[in-house]
């Protein structure tokens, strides 16, 4: 019963910046969900917070390789070169 | 920027330079996944190479049902298993911090201070001001699966079936590893963005 009354409580921030992962990969269950974005209605901090955790994931998503240097190219094209010679049964 | 089939295609044909050219693309990620399974940065360029080999021996096999980058992670994730000595998939998650240190919030779960919105632009700007090494850092920081999912989902984004199906994750604890590790990268901008003063 205790349990049942405490899922009906809103939920409080520091609850929800637990939850957001779940929430961007579409995890919550459908209850969970709406009381989520009930909360977030309501509160500009945690608003603030979800749009900080998507740039973060964005800026991530951005990153780009970085650059292989001219010795590692020239040895990783040997290294092709002696593999393709092998075949693709070749021991190694 | 030729995407992997295309490269792909050309590597198909013996082409050296699409060879290169894609391990130019994803020898970074590759080094990273396979050192949180090998002892050290020696073993782990083995593996890379090794997995290489393997791309460059078993390309007639790989059927586009995966993505290139799936099948690829699934080469590195196999040979990196064989030749790790640390078998840390089988330790359970432990419980982890929280997503924001517990001072920011009052006695009744309320932020103690406002969250101050960042710029719609701001990862435009991150990029370009050259904030990659710092979350480059962030990154390698990260405890080692935690480190594997961001770097799979996040950086090379992978679905995250796919991350399951490669490191052999169930999708909660994929999930909540993948939770732990972007709260991380997001303090650590914030607290950069706080250095350099907006």
């Amino acid at each position: 019963m205790m349990v049942l009354l405490r899922r009906r409580d809103e939920l409080v921030c520091q609850q929800v910046v637990e939850l957001v992962s779940d929430y961007l990969e579409g995890a919550l269950p459908r209850a969970e969900r709406r009381r989520f974005e009930r909360h977030l209605r309501a509160c500009p901090n945690c608003t603030a917070y979800l749009e900080q955790m998507r740039i973060t994931i964005a800026t991530t998503g951005r990153l780009t390789p970085e650059d292989l240097g001219p010795d590692a190219r020239e040895e990783f094209a040997e290294l092709f070169r002696s593999w393709r010679a092998e075949g693709p049964h070749g021991s190694g | 920027m030729e995407s992997d089939e295309e490269l792909l295609a050309r590597l198909r044909d013996g082409d050296e330079a699409a060879f290169v050219a894609l391990v130019g693309r994803y020898q970074g990620s590759l080094l990273r996944v396979a050192r949180t399974f090998v002892p050290s940065d020696a073993v782990a360029e083995e593996v890379v190479q090794d997995t290489w080999m393997g791309v460059v021996r078993g390309i007639d096999r790989f059927e586009g049902r995966s993505s290139f980058k799936t099948w690829l992670f699934r080469i590195l994730v196999n040979r990196a298993r064989t030749s790790g000595v640390r078998e840390h998939r089988s330790v359970p998650l432990d419980p982890g911090e929280p997503a924001v240190s517990p001072a920011r919030f009052a006695g009744n779960g309320s932020w103690t201070e406002p969250v101050t919105p960042w710029e719609a632009d701001i990862d435009d700007r991150l990029v370009a001001d050259s904030w990659g090494p710092a979350l480059r850092a962030a990154i390698d920081e990260l405890p080692d699966r935690q480190r594997d999912v961001v770097l799979l989902r996040d950086v090379e984004g992978l679905s995250g079936a796919d991350v399951c199906e490669v490191l052999g994750l169930s999708e909660g604890n994929q999930r909540v590893l993948l939770h732990r590790g972007r709260s991380r990268l997001r303090t650590v901008l914030e607290a950069e963005l706080r250095t350099r003063g907006r």
